[in-house]
C-alpha cells in the first residue's frame, strides 16, 4: 500500500462535515454532561453535585444501581442473540439471492422492504400481527398449543422482540452481504472450480474473506442499533412484563421523562455512552489491524 | 456456480415469511374495523379502500406526508454533498487528528436518541427552529453525515489513485477534476449513500416528533390520531402505515442496480 501524503489542508474539506455534527452534537452533549455533575431542589436552581450520581449508578447496592446492571445485561444480552441470529442468516441468505435475470430487481427491492418502514409503524405492524384475536403470529401460535402472551409472559415477550429485530434488520445485513459478494471477480471462483474445490471451501477460503469489510460495517451497525433498542420494546410490550424487556435506552427514558430525574438519567446516559464507545473502538481497532495485516 | 434447488427453495421461504406481517397489513389497512375485529381472516373479504380516501381527503394528513418528504429529501443532499469532499480527504490525505476525528464522527451513530430528545428539544426552541423542517433535517444530520462519511469513504477508496495524478497532469483544475471525472465514478457508492440517508432519515421518529408540533409535524405524529378514546382505529393506522412504505420502495427500486454493484471496492 502506498502511503498517503500528509496535506494538513484536508481540514477545508472536512469542515463542512465539522459544523453540521458538532452543531447537533456538541450543546446536547454539554447539557448531558452538565445534568450528570449538578443537582436541583426545582425551579430550574441548578448546584455542583459532584460525581454522586455516577457513584450511586455504579454500585449495584443502590437501587438505581441495581436497576442500570440489569437493563445493562439484557440489552447486551438482546444484542448477543440479534447479532448471532442476524449475522448468520443474513450471509445464508445472501448466497441465496438470485445474481441475474429478472428476479434481481424485485428481491432487492422486497428484503429491503421492512427496513424503510418508520419504527412506529414497525411497532404497529407487530403489535397487530401478535395478537392473538387478529393477527397471523399471535393465533398461529396459540393454535399450536403454545402459551404465548406478549403482556403477561416473558418468555413471549423476549422472543417477539428478538423476532421482529431479525425481520426488520437482518435484511441490512443481507445487502450489504449480497453487494460484498457481486464484488467478488469471477476469475476468483473459475479457480477454484479447477481446483474442484468443494462449496464449502469456496465459502470459507473466497467469499468469507472478501465478505470482511461488508461486515465491519454491518456488525458495528447492528450493535449500536441493538444496543440502543427503543422503540419495538417500547411500542410493542412497554418494557413488560415487569421489566422483562426494559433496555437501556427504555430505561433511560422512563427516568428522564418519566420521572424527571435528569440527574440520574444524565450520569446514566454518559455511562451508557461510553460503553458503546468502548465495544466499538475495541472492534474497530482489531479490524483495521486485520486489514492492515492482510494488506501488508 | 451455484446450482440446485435448495438454495431457491430457502430464499422463496424466507421472502414469505418476510412479506406475511407486511401483507397482514396491508389485509388489515382494506378492511373495515367491524371486520377486523370479527376474527382472523386471511384475505379481506369485502375490501374497501375507504381509510385510504379518508388520508387523502384530510389535509392533515397530506400535509404531514410532505412535510415528512422534505425534510428527509433535504437531509440526504446535504447529508450527501458535505461528506463527499470529506470522505475524499479521509481516504486521499493525512492531516493531523485525522484517526480520531473519523472515530468521533462514528460516536455520534451511537448517541441514543432517548437521551438527547430533551437538550435537542432546548437547543432548537433556542435558535428559533423547532417545528420547523430545518430542525429535522439539522438533527437528523448528526446520525447521517457520519454515515455518509463512512460509507462514502470506501467508495472513494475503490478509485485508484493513479486518476487522480492523471488528471492533475492533464491540467484539470481540483474543483473540475473533482466534480467532472472523480463524481460520475463514485456514481454507485453516492446512490447507495442517499439510499441509506434516506432510509435512516425516514424512519427516525422520535426526534423528529420532539421537535415538531404544529406546523412541521411528520406523517408518523399525525398516525397517533388513530388511538382515540374510543379505541384503537385498526384500519386506519394499517392504511397510514402502507403509505408510509410507498417511498420507501420507490427509492429502493431506483437504486436496486446501484446496490447490486454498490461496494464493488476496488473494481471500478
Amino acid at each position: 500500500m502506498i502511503d498517503k501524503p500528509i496535506n494538513n489542508r484536508a481540514w477545508f474539506f472536512v469542515l463542512p462535515v465539522l459544523a453540521f455534527v458538532l452543531f447537533s452534537s456538541l450543546i446536547p452533549v454539554m447539557t448531558v454532561v452538565n445534568y450528570s455533575v449538578q443537582d436541583t431542589l426545582g425551579e430550574n436552581n441548578f448546584f455542583w453535585n459532584g460525581d454522586s450520581w455516577f457513584r450511586d449508578l455504579l454500585n449495584p447496592h443502590t437501587t438505581i444501581g441495581a436497576r442500570f446492571n440489569d437493563a445493562l445485561f439484557r440489552t447486551l444480552a438482546f444484542s448477543f442473540v440479534a447479532l448471532a441470529i442476524e449475522v448468520p442468516l443474513g450471509i445464508a441468505i445472501a448466497l441465496c439471492v438470485p445474481r441475474r435475470g429478472w428476479s434481481v430487481g424485485i428481491s432487492l427491492v422486497v428484503i429491503a422492504l421492512p427496513m424503510l418502514i418508520p419504527w412506529n409503524v414497525v411497532g404497529t405492524i407487530w403489535q397487530i400481527f401478535t395478537r392473538e384475536d387478529i393477527g397471523l403470529f399471535g393465533a398461529a401460535l396459540t393454535g399450536l398449543g403454545l402459551h404465548y402472551n406478549v403482556t403477561q409472559d416473558a418468555v413471549s415477550a423476549w422472543v417477539t422482540i428478538v423476532v421482529i429485530d431479525v425481520w426488520h434488520w437482518t435484511p441490512l445485513v443481507i445487502l450489504l452481504s449480497y453487494a460484498g459478494l457481486r464484488a467478488i471477480p469471477d476469475a476468483y471462483y473459475q479457480a477454484a472450480r479447477i481446483d474442484g474445490a468443494s462449496r464449502w471451501a469456496v465459502f470459507a477460503n473466497i467469499e468469507l474473506p472478501k465478505l470482511q469489510k461488508v461486515l465491519v460495517i454491518a456488525v458495528l451497525l447492528r450493535f449500536m442499533q441493538t444496543f440502543m433498542i427503543y422503540t419495538e420494546p417500547f411500542v410493542v410490550t412497554g418494557g413488560g412484563p415487569g421489566s422483562a424487556t426494559t433496555f437501556l435506552s427504555i430505561d433511560l427514558d422512563k427516568i428522564a421523562l418519566g420521572q424527571v430525574d435528569l440527574g440520574n438519567a444524565a450520569a446514566m446516559s454518559i455511562v451508557y455512552y461510553l460503553i458503546t464507545l468502548t465495544v466499538c473502538w475495541v472492534f474497530f481497532t482489531i479490524m483495521t489491524q486485520l486489514d492492515r495485516r492482510r494488506d501488508a | 456456480m451455484r446450482s440446485g434447488l435448495a438454495p431457491k427453495l430457502i430464499f422463496v421461504v424466507y421472502l414469505v415469511l418476510l412479506m406475511l406481517p407486511i401483507y397482514w397489513l396491508i389485509n388489515m389497512s382494506l378492511r373495515t374495523n367491524e371486520d377486523i375485529m370479527s376474527g382472523l381472516s386471511f384475505f379481506p373479504h369485502h375490501p374497501t379502500i375507504e381509510k385510504f380516501l379518508e388520508i387523502f381527503d384530510d389535509p392533515t394528513w397530506v400535509h404531514a406526508f410532505g412535510v415528512s418528504l422534505t425534510y428527509v429529501a433535504l437531509n440526504t443532499v446535504i447529508s450527501v454533498a458535505v461528506a463527499l469532499p470529506a470522505a475524499y480527504a479521509f481516504n486521499r490525505y493525512h492531516f493531523i487528528g485525522d484517526k480520531h476525528l473519523f472515530f468521533w464522527l462514528l460516536t455520534n451513530l451511537m448517541a441514543p436518541a432517548a437521551v438527547f430528545a430533551m437538550p435537542f428539544f432546548q437547543l432548537y426552541y433556542a435558535v428559533g427552529l423547532f417545528d420547523t423542517v430545518w430542525a429535522v433535517v439539522l438533527a437528523h444530520c448528526l446520525f447521517n453525515v457520519p454515515l455518509a462519511v463512512w460509507i462514502l469513504e470506501g467508495f472513494v477508496g475503490g478509485v485508484p489513485r493513479e486518476i487522480d495524478e492523471t488528471a492533475a497532469i492533464d491540467g484539470y483544475s481540483f474543483p473540475r477534476f473533482f466534480i467532472r471525472i472523480f463524481l460520475p465514478l463514485i456514481a454507485n457508492g453516492i446512490g447507495v449513500t442517499a439510499f441509506f440517508c434516506f432510509m435512516f432519515s425516514w424512519v427516525e421518529q422520535l426526534l423528529a416528533t420532539t421537535l415538531t408540533s404544529a406546523h412541521a409535524l411528520p406523517f408518523a405524529a399525525v398516525m397517533t390520531r388513530a388511538y382515540s378514546a374510543s379505541g384503537m382505529d385498526w384500519s386506519l393506522l394499517s392504511a397510514a402505515g402502507v403509505l408510509t412504505m410507498v417511498p420507501g420502495a420507490f427509492v429502493i427500486w431506483f437504486v436496486r442496480n446501484h446496490i447490486a454493484k454498490g461496494f464493488a471496492l476496488g473494481r471500478v
